[in-house]
């Protein structure tokens, strides 16, 4: 796993996620930022208008959202390794241009600080709501790959992973972090720099006149891409084009496209998907809980066991692709799945999609704003044990 | 017929266009090459971004840096792809409703960075693509298929908002006047800052059919007659300029370029650092 690696000169810092996030990102290559300040997002913006220009690095703070996302696609097409932050409200408005990024196959980092909505909602409070929009907020069909941390320390090691992620998947990759994952301080670990594995998109191997832009490689499934200014000249759009890039109507060539854009995530899943488990050997109730949550459900599921109940830990860190047959596989055997959540039940719908009924599944909804107490999801692992 | 420098500079496999016979795109495209051919950019070195609509197809015509983004968001890719590459020569080219409609906020906030990008603003007075809705500049009073009584919105003068917003550089003129068309695009991508040039066409199609100019020609015939040349309007009285096409230079003036005060904030962040 990229950014896990133990190093020796690493130094450690105390941070708020949302810091840790922007530092993780520095350390992953990002060299401009494009965005627009939200609450509770905004440190993350912060950091990078003061770092990015040392490393002579670009920041900009846009109109909007909207021209936030703009901006760094653009930067991306320009050889950039780009970033934006937000939360719900401006994550709505990046959906758009989100679009533009998957069909134009453009490596993009995209994160949302989740605070509770609909609308303006819960400026300074903590939720989960935004999942089912990660996977499909923009209109149209396309494979997503998104992390949710759990801790600082995960924010700034997804962070990285986002970035190799968006690069070698040449689309855009989102982080789900939320209120209490990016206001909390912890301790981390910076990662040494030589230790890292950074992935950078593939170049063109052929001369401009030989170059086709969205020819896929053979074996991934995703094409090499020219930065503009690079000596190459070709054509970005939003239309669905042929490999030549640019736009078609002929439906084996719209049919091909469309499939790869799904396809190029599906078939290399087990790159991309990640989970934590504890206590899952002869677990008879899985807690499955992702973010913040998941403080709160691992204290539990610890707690549970101590008091002898056979309560068992997953936790999806990528939350698309979900971890699904991962999750089936090790909860075989379990009386029943809760899943808690900080939402009316979205993650719920994807554990009972992959369970199909082997096991009974109970989503558990918090919309208050609050974060779960341990103790409230300790009690419901006593009642179903 | 264009000569082969302009022919190098156009994607020649997708003609015919997809603009109808007599539009006054076409014109401005072959200005906007023979700019970049006088100027001597090199394709690989230039980008040319555009939105949604008529207008943005020029963009996949010419044979550069192209991108055919989202509706009235050209600018604000543009900028990211200037903030990180401030040596291409990036020129947008939008319609009257992807600039001043759903692209208003990123126009005005692109004049006011003066970041060094060259707009081209085909003004047709209407949504043409999607069948003759009224647009911001739509002339109050004409027939739109949204406005079947009439418009009744005041006009947008794009020129006297880029001024007032903050670009360096600001002209306007016709389709019926391509060498002036030609001069001020030059002007505009020389200048170290963000121009806008207003190229004002026509289509036929939905907004002169409706409206009493039906042909190519009546538009080219109304251009001619309806343009006043900056220095004449200073002259003139509101009430002898009403609807009349002022066309000229109106700014060119020395305004500290964004990527150049950006590179300011990188050198003094370095010193910090």
């Amino acid at each position: 796993m990229p950014g896990s690696e133990k190093s020796e000169k690493s130094d450690v810092a105390f941070w708020q996620g949302n810091t840790a996030l922007a530092y993780g990102a520095l350390a992953a290559g990002c060299n401009f930022f494009g965005g627009y300040p939200i609450t509770p997002s905004s440190e993350i913006a912060e950091v990078m208008a003061e770092e990015l220009p040392k490393i002579g690095g670009k920041f900009i703070q846009m109109e909007d959202e909207i021209g936030g996302i703009a901006s760094i696609i653009g930067a991306s097409i320009a050889g950039a390794k780009a970033l934006t932050a937000t939360s719900g409200p401006g994550f709505s408005l990046k959906q758009e241009n989100l679009g533009l990024a998957y069909i134009a196959e453009i490596p993009i980092v995209v994160v949302d600080v989740m605070r509770g909505g609909p609308s303006t909602g819960l400026p300074t409070k903590t939720a989960q709501q935004d999942i089912m929009q990660a996977r499909w907020g923009t209109h149209g069909d396309h494979g997503t790959i998104c992390y949710s941390p759990s801790s600082v320390q995960e924010c700034y090691d997804l962070a990285i992973r986002a970035f190799n992620m968006a690069e070698r998947f040449r689309q855009p990759v989102l982080i789900l972090s939320d209120e209490v994952v990016g206001h909390m301080r912890e301790k981390v670990t910076k990662r040494n720099p030589n230790n890292l594995k950074i992935v950078n998109r593939v170049r063109p191997s052929v001369p401009p006149e030989k170059f086709t832009p969205y020819a896929p490689d053979p074996l991934t499934e995703v094409p090499a891409m020219a930065s503009f200014g690079d000596g190459y000249s070709w054509h970005v759009t939003g239309l669905t084009t042929s490999d030549w890039g640019f736009p078609t109507n002929n439906p084996p060539e719209i049919e091909k496209k469309m499939l790869r854009l799904m396809s190029k995530v599906d078939r290399f899943r087990s790159e991309i998907v990640e989970y934590e488990t504890e206590y899952m050997d002869g677990a008879n109730v899985v807690v499955v809980a992702c973010g913040s949550v998941g403080r709160s459900a691992m204290r539990a599921v610890r707690d549970a066991r101590r008091r002898g109940i056979p309560a068992g830990f997953f936790r999806p860190v990528s939350l698309w692709p979900f971890p699904g047959e991962e999750l089936a596989q090790k909860s075989l055997g379990a009386k029943i799945i809760l899943v808690p959540e900080l939402n009316c039940g979205q993650m719920v719908l994807e554990v009972e999609r992959v369970i199909r009924g082997r096991s009974e599944v109970r989503g558990i909804s918090l919309v208050n704003g609050e974060l779960f107490k341990p103790s409230e999801i300790g009690r419901i692992i006593e009642e179903v044990a | 017929m264009p000569g082969t420098e302009v022919l190098s500079w156009i994607r020649t496999r997708f003609m015919p266009h997809i603009w109808c016979p007599g539009c006054g795109h076409g014109i401005i495209m072959h200005a906007l090459i023979r700019a970049l051919v006088a100027l001597g950019k090199d394709k690989k070195q230039t980008v040319v971004a555009s939105g949604i609509g008529c207008s943005s197809r020029m963009a996949g015509y010419i044979d550069a840096c192209t991108l055919h983004s989202t509706h009235g968001r050209s600018l604000a890719f543009a900028t990211g792809i200037k903030m990180h590459r401030p040596e291409l020569t990036v020129v947008d080219v939008m319609g009257d409703g992807d600039c001043s409609a759903i692209g208003g906020n990123h126009f005005i906030h692109a004049c006011r960075r003066n970041i060094d990008i060259t707009a081209i603003i085909m003004n047709n007075n209407i949504y043409g693509m999607t069948g003759g809705q009224a647009s911001p500049t739509t002339p109050a009073g004409a027939w739109a298929s949204t406005a079947p009584y009439g418009v009744i919105d005041p006009s947008f003068d794009l020129c006297r908002l880029a001024e007032g917003a903050g670009a360096s550089y600001v002209a306007r003129t016709t389709i019926a006047n391509p060498k002036q068309a030609e001069t001020y695009i030059m002007n505009g991508i020389r200048k170290k800052g963000f121009s806008v040039i207003e190229v004002i066409t026509h289509c036929h199609t939905q907004f002169g059919r409706k409206n009493d100019r039906r042909l190519p020609f009546d538009n080219y015939k109304y251009f001619k007659e309806a343009s006043v040349p900056l220095t004449k309007a200073k002259t003139m009285t509101p009430e002898e300029l009403a609807g009349k096409l002022v066309c000229g230079e109106f700014v060119d003036r020395e305004v500290p370029e964004y990527t150049g005060q950006y590179a300011k904030v990188i050198e003094n962040a370095r010193k910090r650092g």
